[in-house]
């Protein structure tokens, strides 16, 4: 199996270089319109079948290492680090991605299959599709390259003895949630190469008018909805199991998810002012190139060594490669944007610093200061070392006092920017839709002074009561506005209020599915703000001990080992009393593993989850002092509404993801006055805008 | 004692609620001074990272037998217990674990960059932004006085463009 892979890595490298000289070879003959022997129609469209064969070719090779693995093939290399035989079949499945080689794999396969979506669908626009098919094989090709030369998947056990057993997966990694979280972070990394695609092709060929948007935005909302859901379940991932208490660590790698998601969101904002007002085409242009290369500076930094990380479970010397490969594209995009720089000439320019626009315009700004905040502070180590010889620490205390605060401005214009008009707003205007935030945002400022929270004597509190009191202005506003639409229907079609806010966003699916995803934030920022109430304790406990954090009485009902083939584990089984009364009818079970094959320790953490706070408890191991295992309990405040909150924007980018109800097939119940029809209403279409 | 045994019951009485008072009064002020130390324990404990290599603030480590963990946390509490100052504490972990203990850089030489540059080019940019939107705005008039000095027709082409661009998305 491992030759039948390494054969179909090469084929799939043939195809893509097949793809990528002869479609440039065929646009540029077409371009230029010199007579040949060969059509170059008829040699774009070999190429597009070769780029469409190069999925069937990864997809082999991505699947004879899924084989191997599940067939415990020792032989390989990469079998033999991450995987073994008494791996659960879920896990053997997930370490397709559990290391470098086949995290690869996954990569180059995603990018496949997004590519052979995109050339199936090219009587979209046959020249435009043939320009993004062939920057995509671009792409492909450096992966494959990658593949076949650099780090190979299907390298035989070193020795060339193949062992009876594995090494087995990475403790960390044996959670269900990394079953799913690199395949969703992975989808919206690579995603953002079709994007990128079309917007280089766009500019290549002069592509007039706005139709590459119109094409890339569905792409480029689904790629943004999976990056969204890959980073959540990331800190989920490392909330249930690094074991730490919290979910976010600012860690290089969850930086690298980050840098792509903030400029990803800028592009989704700023494109509708392409796409409204033909402006900012350079900027929109610039975004989506800087999307895609930090998708790949995430990748150089965590893989290639540069950066220290808690979870970078693949680091090798494969960072020449990536950097040669951000040098080409950079100076592809640069001589691209250099040449065809006329073409992206704004149409208009703002009218007003109080309008629509300008707010796209600081949102983009606040989001691309974030990006720049965290790469900067992901580079600093590396900065410092070079500049003074000695390496320095960044960590969550640097960025708790730099990027909290971008986030809370961000916050403030999630709420702004749908309150003001196109083009300008006035003043009357203001004041009607800033009315109701601001005394909500008063009121719940006054509220959580009054509930104690003292914002002068602590800044993370400062930030949380900002937070709150923002949270609630901005939805206060979102809520308004669907209420202000939906009564207007209301009294239009006659429809209760619920049906005329379903209508509502059916009509328009973009703007409504926004403002939910907005809502998803804003209940997001919630459960961050809870952060700065975090409690903890920690003290060794034996049958019978008892500790308290804040209402909740933990009771010991023992400490227990057990073993299987795979792992043993020690846990103690905790009582939880609230006000006296046991509030749960199982004990919470934090465990302790260590895997046999390794003999690597792993966190189980029990978690109580409730909307108020999760009471999250940890077996730290043996205390040594007096021999019993050491429980650290914390009470994380409001995490629940950060999953909720996730949710809510995955529900609203599916909801902007449909097509808008058209106004012809709108129905629209008229009431006709009785003497004219009888008493019956009417039922009118068209005019639904 | 026996000649005033109700008065001695009162006393007696009294003693122990002075002793109770002063007991609670200990225990409240011990109790704070614990407070102030653990908070001071917690917050000085943020500004430092576990040095075996875990790449975890000192307080987050939770790895299993960590070897450093215990005596940096030791060595922060006698630091404490000893009145020295924050400062001073921070140093002696500085000169004993190099720089990369500290969790974030400080606040001199080169460290200074690290804080200055995130503020700096975003207040920049934000600066840029208002004059850039403040330029155009300042176009638009004469834009509008030449659209008005010339052909006032708003032809179907103009329309749907007024109308697209004024649709609220």
């Amino acid at each position: 199996m491992a030759s039948f892979g390494s054969f179909a890595l090469l084929i799939g490298l043939m195809l893509a270089a097949y793809n990528l000289v002869v479609g440039a070879t065929a646009l540029r003959l077409i371009a230029v319109g010199r007579p040949t022997a060969f059509s170059p129609e008829r040699m774009a469209e070999t190429a597009r079948r070769a780029g469409i064969a190069v999925f069937v070719a990864v997809t082999a090779a991505a699947f004879a290492l899924v084989w191997s693995v599940f067939h415990n093939d020792f032989s390989i290399e990469y079998i033999v680090e991450h995987s073994n035989r008494a791996l659960p079949n879920p896990y053997k499945f997930a370490a397709l991605w559990s290391g470098q080689e086949g995290s690869l794999i996954l990569w180059a396969w995603l990018l496949g299959a997004y590519g052979f979506v995109l050339r199936l669908r090219h009587k979209t626009d046959v020249k435009l599709h043939a320009y993004a098919g062939t920057i995509l094989a671009g792409v492909q090709v450096f992966f494959l390259l990658l593949l076949t030369f650099a780090t190979h998947p299907f390298a035989g056990v070193r020795g060339g003895i193949a062992p009876d057993d594995g090494n087995g997966l990475n403790p960390l990694l044996q959670y269900p949630e990394m079953v799913i979280h690199p395949p969703m972070l992975y989808l919206g990394y690579v995603g953002f190469t079709i994007p990128f695609a079309f917007a280089l092709g766009a500019l290549m060929m002069r592509y007039p008018g706005e139709k590459w948007i119109h094409i890339t935005r569905r792409w480029t909302m689904m790629t943004w909805m999976f990056l969204t859901i890959g980073i959540f379940l990331g800190m989920h991932w490392a909330y249930a199991v690094l074991g730490w208490g919290g979910y976010w660590g600012w860690d290089p790698v969850e930086n690298a998810s980050l840098m792509p998601w903030l400029t990803g969101t800028a592009f989704l904002h700023s494109v509708m002012m392409q796409e409204k007002r033909g402006m900012m085409k350079s900027w929109n242009v610039w975004l989506i190139f800087a999307t895609f290369m930090l998708s790949i500076l995430g990748t150089l930094l965590t893989r290639a060594g540069l950066v220290s990380s808690v979870h970078a479970f693949a680091q090798s010397s494969i960072g020449g490669w990536f950097v040669t490969f951000l040098v080409i594209v950079m100076a592809v995009c640069l001589f691209t944007y250099i040449l065809q720089r006329d073409h992206l000439k704004t149409e208009h320019q703002l009218e007003s610093l109080v309008s629509r626009e300008s707010s796209f315009l600081f949102n983009n700004l606040v989001l691309l200061a974030a990006c720049f905040t965290i790469l900067w502070g992901t580079l600093f180590p590396v900065l410092s070392e070079y500049f003074e010889g000695v390496k320095k620490t960044v960590s969550g205390e640097y960025y708790k006092h730099v990027a909290i605060p971008i986030g809370v401005f961000l916050l403030l214009l999630t709420g702004v920017g749908p309150l003001l008009a196109w083009r300008a707003s006035s003043f009357r205007s203001l004041r009607r839709n800033f009315i109701l935030p601001g005394i909500a945002f008063v009121l719940t400022a006054a509220a959580c002074i009054a509930a104690g929270l003292k914002p002068w004597a602590d800044e993370p509190v400062f930030y949380s009561l900002m937070t709150f009191s923002l949270a609630a202005a901005v939805a206060t506003a979102i809520t308004s506005e669907f209420l202000r639409g939906a009564g207007v229907l209301h009294r239009q079609t006659g429809k209760n209020l619920l049906a005329s806010m379903v209508l509502l966003v059916r009509r328009n699916t973009r703007r409504y599915g926004g403002y939910i995803v907005h809502l998803g934030l804003v209940i997001i920022f919630i459960g961050f703000a809870g952060y700065a109430f975090n409690r903890t304790s920690e003290m060794p406990m034996g049958p019978g001990d008892k500790m308290q954090i804040g209402p909740y009485t933990l009771v010991n009902l023992g400490n227990t080992q057990e073993s299987n083939a795979n792992y043993d584990s020690e846990f103690s089984q905790l009582d939880v009393y609230e006000n006296g009364k046991k509030i749960l009818d199982q004990p919470m079970s934090p465990e302790k593993r260590v895997y046999l094959v390794n003999g690597q320790p792993q966190t189980m953490v029990a978690n109580h989850s409730t909307m108020r706070w999760d009471l999250y408890l940890v077996y730290e191991g043996t205390d040594q002092a007096t021999g019993l295992p050491m429980i650290k309990a914390f009470l994380n405040p409001l995490v629940m509404w950060i999953w909720v909150g996730l949710s809510v924007v995955v529900f609203g980018t599916l909801v902007a993801l449909v097509p808008s109800l058209s106004p012809a097939r709108v129905a629209v119940k008229v009431a006709v006055p009785a003497g004219a029809m009888s008493g019956r209403t009417a039922v009118v279409t068209g005019g639904a805008d | 004692m026996a000649f005033f045994p109700g008065r001695s019951r009162l006393f007696s009485s009294r003693i122990a609620r002075i002793t109770q008072a002063l007991l609670v009064a200990a225990v409240v002020c011990f109790s704070l001074g614990a407070t102030d130390s653990t908070a001071r324990f917690n917050e000085l404990g943020g500004k430092l990272m576990c040095t075996c290599g875990c790449a975890q603030q000192l307080m987050g480590c939770d790895h299993v037998g960590c070897p450093n963990r215990g005596g940096e946390m030791d060595q922060l509490r006698s630091g404490i217990a000893n009145g020295q100052s924050d400062k001073m504490i921070l140093d002696g972990f500085v000169e004993q674990w190099g720089t990369t203990v500290l969790a974030a850089p400080t606040l001199q030489g080169f460290d200074l960059v690290a804080w200055i540059m995130p503020f700096a080019v975003a207040g920049l940019a934000l600066l840029g932004t208002i004059f850039l939107v403040r330029h155009w705005a300042k176009q638009q008039p004469k834009l509008a006085a030449g659209v008005a000095g010339g052909q006032a027709q708003v032809d179907d082409a103009m329309q749907t463009r007024i109308r697209r661009e004024t649709e609220t998305e």
